[in-house]
């Protein structure tokens, strides 16, 4: 296992930003962190770059201990922080100069690791970081944390505030590094559409693993028995599915109401219910799941 | 070595980059002396001069011709009474009063004597005793002349009333050089290294750099050199400017001025860097070095002398390494003393060195 975590926990002052997380990451993997903010995404990634010490647990990357082997953690990741983190008033070829310096290498000696996403801001390589656009920053980003061929990749939320554009461009990248050069590669992000393009993911929330399997496993946990349902009176529609006995779940998801069903639930016996109720232009319709529905699902069974 | 080298040139780029740093570096140390030094207390001239002539005989007329001839002075009115002169000078229309004795040249004649009194607007100092003793060249010079042409010996009794309206310690413009010197470099040294490094860490770089295998002691370093050059340029700047341009004379030891200088830049240095292992934000560190400089303006004799000072304030003032580097430049600059005289201020200084960078190096966290 390149990453392995055990147990791991970690307090701020008021705050358990993680509690008792596990997993493992193998070799060549693009693992995703999926949750809201205030997951605990941001503290399990720098406890793994090294940057932080966990109250508890262990953590490995590479069959290094993160906090003993610290040092020599630091030679072998990729770590590109939340926050765009490069120098604005130097231009994009200087940030990419001084990171390979400050790793060691040199530009050349590994260009044709970054060449593909390099080749997007090139024709920019002397204007200022600071004046590049969303999409462009972080594949400046990216390249500087891959100029030294590291083993590991931890990128967190590398794609928030990014264009959709740039966004499908960067997963593209992404999945280039997986397979032509084995980079294993831990991800986080709070769009849920993006942990499709995961190998697995875990979902987390408040500092807690939910699940962790392989995106469609997840999906396929709820896939026969979720509807969606409308009516005319949505404001009402709420209280009243939740009446129903054999709604184990209901959240709002945009227009209609997701409704998380037991496996013997009659979809006439639900619109008979409803039309008791005062419900007209009912609509149900059975739905294949998102990865969005599984972790609704699974936060509210846990807060319920 | 390579690592070291770009970081460095990269703060070098972040300095030149931006155009206040580049002035707060740069200008600022360049008009602080001139106007401490320069404008504010500077070479007399234009002295403004109201007459109180009792006598009105010729040797008085040439008196005052003599005066309104010299280019230092010119003659602004004259008074009919003391009080008149007097209210003048009050009132800022004047800076010095001559009083002439009545029948000044009769008793010129009779008994070589006569009497000039001077009155000086004293509320600055160092611009009354300056102006004093031009006034009493030109009445010296006038003696001479008389003896030579009447074959007389006149002897001017000058009286010197000073009016210390404000600023009780006379104070020399000495002092601002040395003492300028101890606050521009504290400024540079401990305020722009510390902002330098918690910009890092607010822009969220610091936490790339640690996340990555450079040694924290080469971020260190690589922080300060630029900031330590940049002191350096001044240093030698200040010497040149008030060598040259305010006059002040360079008396003693360069070697040691210089050597002395480096102990401080280090010690001013760990001062930044301890600044910027406990604060989060440019504007905290910001805050927490200008708190470093008020008492360094109080305390380190540069504007009120330390011995003066009640022996609480003395006990406080030795822990500001200001007050020890400004007597020693103070003594090695205008006193031109041995190098040996220095040596208690440079044990004091070496001594908060070693401490303040064991300290600094310590808090410097490589974690987040």
């Amino acid at each position: 296992m390149i990453v392995s975590v055990h147990n791991l926990k970690k307090r701020y002052r008021r705050v358990q930003a993680l509690r008792e997380v596990s997993f493992d990451v193998n070799e060549g993997e693009i693992f995703g962190l999926i949750g809201p903010d205030g997951a605990g995404k941001t503290t399990l990634f720098r406890i793994l770059a090294t940057l932080l010490l966990p109250d508890g647990g262990t953590a490995s990357v590479d069959w290094l201990d993160v906090v003993r082997d610290y040092k020599a953690i630091r030679r072998r990741i990729g770590y590109m922080p939340g926050r765009f983190s490069l120098y604005q008033d130097l231009t994009v070829e200087e940030n990419l100069q001084f990171f390979a310096t400050t790793f060691g290498t040199t530009i050349q000696e590994n260009y044709h690791l970054i060449k593909d996403i390099y080749q997007h801001i090139e024709r920019f390589k002397t204007r200022k970081a600071g004046q590049l656009s969303g999409g462009m920053k972080q594949k400046l980003a990216l390249s500087c944390a891959l100029i030294h061929a590291p083993r590991v990749l931890f990128l967190d939320e590398p794609t928030t505030g990014v264009d959709p554009v740039s966004r499908k461009e960067f997963w593209e990248m992404l999945h280039h590094l997986q397979h032509d050069y084995g980079i294993t590669i831990v991800v986080s992000t709070p769009y849920m559409d993006e942990a499709m393009k995961c190998d697995r993911i875990a979902l987390m929330q408040d500092g807690q693993f939910l699940q962790i399997d392989t995106p469609q496993a997840i999906i396929a946990g709820y896939e026969r028995n979720l509807w969606s349902v409308s009516s005319d009176h949505m404001h009402q529609l709420l209280g009243h599915l939740r009446q129903w006995p054999q709604a184990t779940s209901v959240f709002s998801f945009g227009v209609t109401y997701h409704v998380t069903v037991s496996p013997d639930a009659d979809a006439n016996r639900l619109r008979n219910f409803l039309a008791q109720k005062g419900h007209q232009h009912i609509d149900i319709n059975p739905i294949s799941a998102s990865i969005e529905d599984a972790f609704m699902a699974l936060s509210t069974t846990r807060q319920g | 070595m390579n690592q070291l080298r770009s970081f460095i040139l990269k703060e070098f780029r972040h300095i030149f980059r931006d155009v206040r740093t580049m002035l707060i570096l740069l200008v600022l140390p360049v008009v602080m002396v001139l106007l401490f030094g320069y404008v504010i207390t500077t070479e007399v001239k234009d002295i403004r001069m109201v007459v109180v002539d009792f006598s009105h005989d010729d040797v008085t007329q040439q008196l005052c011709e003599r005066f309104s001839s010299n280019h230092y002075f010119h003659l602004v009115g004259s008074a009919d009474n003391v009080s008149q002169a007097t209210h003048m000078l009050e009132n800022g229309e004047a800076d010095v009063v001559m009083v002439l004795a009545e029948n000044f040249a009769q008793q010129l004649g009779h008994s070589r004597e006569a009497s000039v009194q001077l009155l000086i607007d004293g509320s600055e100092p160092n611009q009354a005793s300056a102006r004093t003793a031009y006034a009493q060249q030109v009445l010296t010079s006038i003696a001479q002349e008389f003896s030579a042409t009447l074959g007389i010996e006149p002897q001017f009794q000058i009286i010197p009333v000073t009016h210390a309206l404000f600023n009780p310690h006379l104070r020399s413009e000495y002092n601002f050089v040395p003492g300028n010197m101890g606050m521009i470099l504290l400024l540079i040294c401990a305020m722009m290294t510390s902002v330098s490094i918690v910009r890092e860490k607010e822009m969220g770089t610091m936490e790339v750099l640690l996340a990555s295998p450079l040694p924290p002691l080469v971020i260190i370093i690589a922080k300060l050199i630029p900031y330590l050059v940049i002191s350096i340029i001044n240093l030698v700047t200040i010497l040149i400017l008030s060598k040259y341009l305010l006059g002040l004379p360079f008396a003693g030891s360069l070697p040691a001025f210089m050597g002395i200088s480096m102990i401080y830049l280090i010690v001013s240095l760990a001062l930044g860097l301890l600044i910027s292992t406990l604060v989060r934000t440019q504007l905290a560190a910001m805050i927490l070095s200008l708190l470093l400089i008020v008492p360094t303006i109080y305390f380190s004799g540069m504007t009120f002398p330390i011995e003066s000072m009640p022996t609480l304030y003395q006990h406080v003032a030795s822990l500001i390494p200001a007050r020890w580097y400004v007597s020693a430049v103070r003594k090695l600059m205008i006193q031109g003393v041995e190098v040996q005289h220095v040596m208690h201020e440079t044990a004091i200084l070496a001594i908060m060195a070693v401490v303040l960078v064991s300290v600094s190096l310590a808090t410097f966290k490589k974690r987040l």
